[in-house]
């Protein structure tokens, strides 16, 4: 049951009803249902591994809890306790919270590991044997990949550790916690939400609210518009480009690249506006993952504005913790004795920055592609910021450049032209090829492909490109409103026939558009492979 | 307090010392504050453990302080 189909809007219209019908108490226990129906109706052994998941976390984190509280009511028992007992005391329950914590990890990661990148690292083992043999370990044919994996090993691992570091207690009620690793629309694209940020809105009691849902609806529609009409759209033009490398070289490797990046984009955040609508549907907020990403004027600001979830994920569970980790910390001290200040302080930086990114990029596939395409990300933030003093030299040379327009422009351009060159990893088969392909727009640009004829051997009619153009123009006009305010409170503010036109106008566009049909996949979003 | 506060000149020449929302405003950055715990250990000999790694902790000179000298206690 994809969010694209006719069977998926009316589990949500008949989860929606009984929502708001049912005494307030069961809705929480109804949406736990509704989620494990909607993870039912994928594959009914996919519920064994988010099981084992649920039940791990929720005893982990309520040992450690248990644990923290024992600590705490033994000092107020004894205020006697001198500072050193106290210290040793502390020490010893860290201990103990802390095997619960890495015990529950390895658990949970490694069953991920185990799905999603045991055949990747056999066959890297592989190639190295077969540098000294012809034997081989045999990979795993039919490895079962559960629904969402990602996204719930990381919600609830960032769970555990947030009740590690004493951020909030552990929840009491197992079947809540469930409900929070497995609400229905956050499975398929994320978002990787975080305990406190849902959980009062998730088992709150919610009445019905026509704004609420008015707005809710608009969201949906708009994710519809996105996926459906662009970026399954454009999806064919991409694939016709990417898997013929031989063929569409040059300028049109530069042309894939454009058109992967709206693609991604409608894809992605169509896939995350559905997400929210529904859960909103529901009175339930979720995280937003985006924030008009391709306006961002360098990579940092980039990665702040695109999958937002993930990257505070990584930045907060990896990239700190790596940051202040004794051995790191040491390191430190060693290279600020060795080598000076100045490289001591890069230390730390240069270590987590590289463990976060290619944490990343692993997370996105078990490939090679995938995990350059993290260390390239890394390789321009850290070049970025070593460039820091050269920044400041220029900006003080030229005060008032940052508020010119073409400056900016030239800052957004410049952003998103480095993206779209490594997601060119994204896109074909392997390593090799990639960098082939971005060589031959330097080394062999061949406009002369960039004719009409061309563009309609992609897969696409006129009319496909007009209308996908026209979405993505609409688009840029929508994110250019957003800068100053919700477009959904200014629609709101209009007549009733306005709204009534508006939203008549979006779901027409979104039945007659729409690219459904022989050649088409609605169903498949590009983030729930990840 | 004023060895923080240099710390975050340091970083920033030309930074409000007594905003209370660096981190909130996106004044400091991630490697801002990485930044400020590898100098606060230099400095101080205290490590700035992961957990209290939070906006609250960074979004003023004072508070910085207030965490530093907390974990200095302990």
């Amino acid at each position: 049951m994809g969010f694209v189909s006719v069977w998926f809007i009316l589990f949500c219209a008949v989860a929606v009803l009984l929502y708001y019908t049912l005494p307030k108490k069961w809705q929480w226990p109804l949406l736990l249902v509704a989620s494990c129906a909607f993870y039912a109706s994928y594959d009914l052994r996919y519920f064994g591994f988010i099981a084992v998941t649920t039940v791990s976390v929720y005893f982990a984190a309520c040992r450690i809890s248990l644990l923290r509280a024992r600590q705490n009511s033994y000092f107020q028992e004894h205020p006697e306790l001198e500072k050193d007992a106290k210290k040793a005391y502390k020490a010893k329950t860290k201990k103990k919270t802390w095997a619960w914590l890495i015990a529950c990890l390895l658990l949970n990661f490694g069953i991920l590991f185990a799905l999603k990148y045991i055949n990747f690292f056999i066959g890297n083992i592989n190639a190295i044997i077969s540098i000294f043999s012809e034997s081989k370990i045999p990979t795993f044919d039919k490895l079962l990949l559960p629904l969402g994996i990602s996204y719930y090993t990381f919600k609830t691992a960032g769970y555990i550790i947030d009740v590690y570091f004493g951020r909030y207690e552990a929840e009491k009620n197992i079947f809540k916690l469930a409900l929070f690793t497995s609400f229905f629309p956050t499975l398929l694209n994320g978002p990787i939400d975080r305990f406190p940020l849902t959980a009062p809105s998730l088992f709150a009691s919610h009445s019905w609210d026509e704004k609420r849902t008015r707005f809710a609806l608009q969201r949906i529609m708009w994710g519809y518009f996105k996926k459906v009409v662009i970026a399954d759209r454009l999806v064919v033009a991409v694939i016709a480009i990417v898997s013929d490398p031989e063929k569409y070289t040059g300028v049109m490797v530069a042309v894939g690249a454009l058109l992967y990046a709206a693609e991604l984009y409608c894809d992605f955040t169509g896939g995350i506006d559905i997400t929210i609508g529904v859960a909103n549907l529901f009175g339930v907020e979720v995280s937003e993952n985006f924030l008009r990403p391709f306006f961002s004027k360098n990579i940092a600001e980039y990665w702040r504005r695109w999958h937002i979830t993930l990257g505070t994920w990584f930045k907060d569970y990896t990239f700190y913790p790596l940051c202040t980790a004794k051995p790191v910390m040491k390191l430190t001290k060693f290279c600020k004795n060795k080598f000076g200040a100045g490289v001591a302080k890069r230390v730390p930086i240069y270590v987590a920055s590289i463990v976060l990114w290619f944490g990343t990029g692993a997370w996105h596939g078990a490939s090679w592609n995938f995990i350059l395409w993290g260390m390239g990300n890394c390789l321009v933030i850290l070049v970025s910021q070593e460039l820091t003093p050269l920044y400041k030299r220029f900006h003080a040379k030229h005060p008032n450049i940052d508020g010119k327009w073409h400056y900016k422009t030239m800052c957004i351009i410049r952003t998103n032209a480095i993206m779209c060159c490594l997601r060119l990893f994204d896109c074909y088969k392997d390593v090799p090829t990639t960098f082939k392909a971005f060589g031959s727009i330097f080394a062999k640009p061949s406009f002369g492909l960039l004719t009409g004829k061309t563009f309609l051997g992609l897969g696409l009619s006129a009319a496909d490109y007009i209308i996908a153009f026209a979405g993505i123009l609409l688009i840029f006009a929508v994110s250019m409103i957003q800068r100053r305010g919700s477009v959904r409170e200014m629609i709101a503010k209009k007549g009733f026939a306005f709204r009534l036109a508006v939203f008549a106008l979006l779901f027409a566009v979104i039945i007659v558009f729409g690219a459904y049909g022989l050649g088409y996949d609605s169903n498949s979003f590009i983030y729930s492979k990840f | 307090m004023d060895k923080i506060i240099e710390m975050l000149l340091q970083l920033h020449p030309d930074i409000d010392t007594s905003c209370d929302s660096l981190v909130d405003d996106g004044i400091l950055n991630s490697i801002d504050v990485v930044t400020l715990v590898t100098e606060i250990f230099n400095e101080f000999d205290v490590t700035v453990p992961a957990s209290e790694i939070v906006p609250e902790n960074f979004n003023s000179a004072s508070a910085i302080w207030e965490m530093v000298s907390g974990l200095m206690d302990e």
